[in-house]
């Protein structure tokens, strides 16, 4: 008896378990979906144990072995997106209640929130090529409907530009499939590891390579792939554009692009360090191009929507420096991230449904009425600023150390004084929502909202003052995992005679 | 949704049951010939959406239909994943093929592959309907 | 070979559409293309001279089979962009609701 089905059978479960039951009881679905979360990270928290003892788990569905059959691989960097996927999805879910007491059709809502939390863990979890691409479709399709779930002309705006650009991506993933496996007969990730090792760097490899990355950048929507990320995060319900900028870009689009590129085409700094410093550009492009498009916008959830964007450009930053600090400090970051962009969003909503407005020059005065609202966006925007002692300083801190180790001083200060932009667009929405003086009608935010908020703030403070036990159990076996490079596919197949 | 003409009606009404019992056919034989659950469910969504567009649905009914459609369509997912999950209580593995075999080239053989197909059936059978309607209810607010 | 650029021309031409058109159908229409190339490039990969299709029908054939798995990556393919499809015809269609037009040209609520 494995637990690896579990993180994206039980939630697929409840999804379809959700529409039988979900018309008759609201409050029964809530507390089923946040009863589901829970267990999911409970789930997730063994999983990371359970990486500890072993360097990689293979579990065969339906005693197929590979390359025939379909293997769920863990490892500690799946354990780890598992385990970060599972905190914002049960802050997001708690958060839900009273923030969608004003929509009708609430199991479709919940049905689709388990669905996109299936569709990710089996994401970060699969061993085989196509299973992630239909794995990558549910969660994308999930996240289009979520979109447009307020049926509102913009929001079903945004959903469709989302959706023309999410499925070129999702189809040229499928046309890079097709070309590897006409050329490698092989869909299993270990099996075209080693084939490609074959292979060499031809033009097949760099024009695969090619076309995976261009359909991972849209679904992460790095600078110039970004126009749609403005528009459908903050279109979506609260919990889901906090679910979406939290972690959905992460793994749809950071941790398949690492694991293609580490592990299974086996690039390092040493073999390719063109590809890298490519990293890096496209890293910096979004880095300063998004940061200062944040500058003038007058929404809230937009202007935090560039800023995910301009965030997700620090995380290529780490990958690119490719050194172990580079990388752990990347991984970290989308921990980070996570936790501090989950939670701001989930403020943007809490401000949503006392003021109904989010147009930052029509709210003021929020920081006396909404203070643990005003509290929980301070503790976020401090963690991404990168203010010691919270979890943000820590992870920045280590991409900055990486640079420094390979050598790249001019990036090192580069990176610190882009974060001059953060600050910047920050200290705005602080200043006109929370600080300046003016009369806007709110009341506190509900109680299951500040539990949500509170819960990540608590996680924010408390996992950047053990930032030595994070690093050394959770994010440095993830760096560990991703800089073994071709090593993986020798351990999915040694692996497999194991019975975990 | 108004229906159509008499000519339309009284055939419908014929071949609409040879429609959906060549579904389940379809359904049924999946481990043994081309098709299986998707295809035959597909047909079987044809049928219903067949004998909407010949006969015409009141806004109300229809409403009522894609609310019993989309239960369907949830039932037969958790069927494919109860026998999923089967696999894993019984045998230890997700999707272990747990059932016996039996004879090769029969009815009864492959284990749980006629089962899943019969559960893919309902889902898509289901499901296609549901799209169906739902486009359809989009109509109505249009006209409004 | 021919037949592999020719799929590959068909994805080309749905991108063309979906990036050209301004009707919202017929940058659905352009997606459907999309999918039909990869789908039949698919077919062609499994493709071998002088092979039947994968079906059994007696316990031992004695002859060669073509490749089964792109037919069925082809079937999962078809599901997912049926999926799609019919979502973005949904959304479509409500957006007509709003705007009374398919034209995108004039549906600029947001922008950037």
């Amino acid at each position: 008896m494995t637990i690896i089905p579990l993180y994206f059978a039980i939630p697929l479960l409840a999804a379809f378990l959700i529409p039988v039951i979900g018309k008759f009881a609201k409050t029964f679905t809530w507390l089923f979906t946040t009863a589901v979360s829970f267990a999911l990270f409970v789930i997730a928290l063994y999983g990371v144990a359970a990486v500890q003892e072993f360097p990689l788990i293979v579990c065969k569905m339906g005693r197929w072995a590979p390359p025939l059959g379909i293997v769920m691989v863990l490892d500690a960097f799946s354990a780890f997106m598992a385990l970060v996927i599972s905190i914002v999805v049960f802050a997001g879910a708690l958060f839900s209640y009273r923030y969608l007491s004003h929509y009708t059709g609430q199991w479709k809502f919940y049905t689709l929130y388990m669905l996109i939390t299936a569709g990710m863990m089996g994401v970060v979890l699969t061993g085989d090529l196509f299973n992630m691409f239909v794995f990558l479709e549910i969660a994308a399709i999930s996240s289009y409907a979520l979109v447009a779930f307020g049926v509102d002309a913009e929001e079903l705006e945004a959903s469709f530009k989302y959706m023309v650009m999410g499925e070129i991506g999702g189809l040229t993933f499928l046309l890079a499939i097709a070309l590897i496996y006409a050329r490698t007969s092989t869909l299993n990730l270990a099996d075209i590891s080693n084939v490609m090792q074959m292979f060499g760097q031809t033009t097949f490899f760099w024009t695969v390579l090619g076309l995976m990355l261009f359909a991972f950048s849209i679904k992460a929507a790095f600078v110039p792939f970004h126009s749609w990320l403005p528009d459908a995060h903050p279109a979506a319900p609260a919990p889901v554009s906090s679910l979406l900028s939290g972690i959905f870009i992460k793994v749809l689009g950071i941790y398949t692009t690492a694991r293609m590129v580490f592990n299974v085409f086996g690039l390092s700094r040493a073999n390719a360090p063109m590809f890298f410093n490519i990293l890096i550009v496209l890293g910096l492009l979004s880095i300063t191009f998004a940061g200062l498009t944040a500058l003038n916008q007058k929404d809230y959830k937009r202007l935090l929507g560039y800023s995910s964007v301009s965030q997700i450009g620090y995380i290529m930053l780490g990958f690119g420096i490719g050194n172990y600090y580079g990388v752990a400090g990347a991984i970290f970051f989308i921990l980070a991230h996570a936790l501090a962009k989950g939670l701001l969003f989930l403020t943007s909503g809490a401000v949503v449904h006392a003021t109904g407005t989010r147009d930052l020059n029509k709210l003021a005065g929020l920081g006396e009425k909404m203070p643990t609202t005003a509290w929980s966006f301070r503790f976020g925007g401090l963690s991404l600023i990168g203010i010691p002692p919270l979890v943000g300083f820590w992870a920045k801190f280590w991409i900055i150390l990486g640079a420094l180790k390979a050598g790249m001083l001019w990036l090192a200060i580069t990176a610190i004084v882009l974060s001059g932009l953060t600050l910047y667009y920050y200290l705005k929405i602080e200043n006109s929502v929370f600080l300046k003086k003016g009369k806007v009608d709110a009341k506190p935010a509900p109680f299951t909202m500040r539990i949500a908020m509170v819960f990540l703030v608590v996680l924010i403070v408390v996992l950047g003052l053990g930032f030595q036990q994070v690093i050394d159990f959770v994010v440095g076996p993830a760096a560990n995992a991703l800089l073994r490079g071709l090593e993986y596919s020798q351990l999915v197949f040694g692996y497999v005679t194991t019975g975990f | 949704m108004r229906g159509m003409s008499l000519v339309v009606k009284v055939v419908t009404n014929i071949v609409v049951g040879f429609i959906f019992i060549y579904g389940v056919y379809i359904i049924l034989h999946g481990h043994l010939t081309p098709g299986g659950g998707f295809a035959g469910g597909v047909i079987i969504a044809g049928a219903l959406v067949l004998r909407i567009l010949a006969f015409g649905v009141e806004p109300v009914s229809e409403k009522r239909a894609e609310e019993r459609a989309s239960a369907f369509e949830s039932l037969g997912a958790l069927l494919f994943i109860g026998i999923a999950f089967a696999g894993l209580i019984i045998g230890g593995a997700f999707f272990l093929n747990f059932l016996p075999q039996g004879t090769p080239l029969r009815l009864l053989s492959g284990g749980i592959i006629p089962l899943c197909n019969i559960a893919i059936g309902i889902k898509v059978g289901a499901g296609l309907f549901t799209i169906f309607l739902a486009l359809a209810a989009i109509k109505y607010v249009m006209e409004d | 070979m021919i037949a592999f650029l020719a799929c590959i021309v068909l994805f080309l031409i749905g991108l063309y559409a979906i990036v050209t058109k301004r009707n919202l159908i017929k940058i659905v229409i352009g997606f459907a293309l999309m999918e039909y190339g990869i789908n039949l490039l698919f077919a062609l990969i499994g493709f071998r001279h002088g092979s039947v299709a994968p079906i059994i029908t007696q316990i031992d054939m004695p002859r060669r089979f073509v490749d089964p798995v792109p037919q069925a990556l082809v079937l999962t393919a078809i599901v997912i962009a049926l999926g799609t499809t019919a979502l973005m015809l949904a959304v479509a269609l409500r957006i007509y609701n709003r705007y009374k037009t398919f034209d995108i040209a004039e549906i600029r609520k947001l922008k950037g």
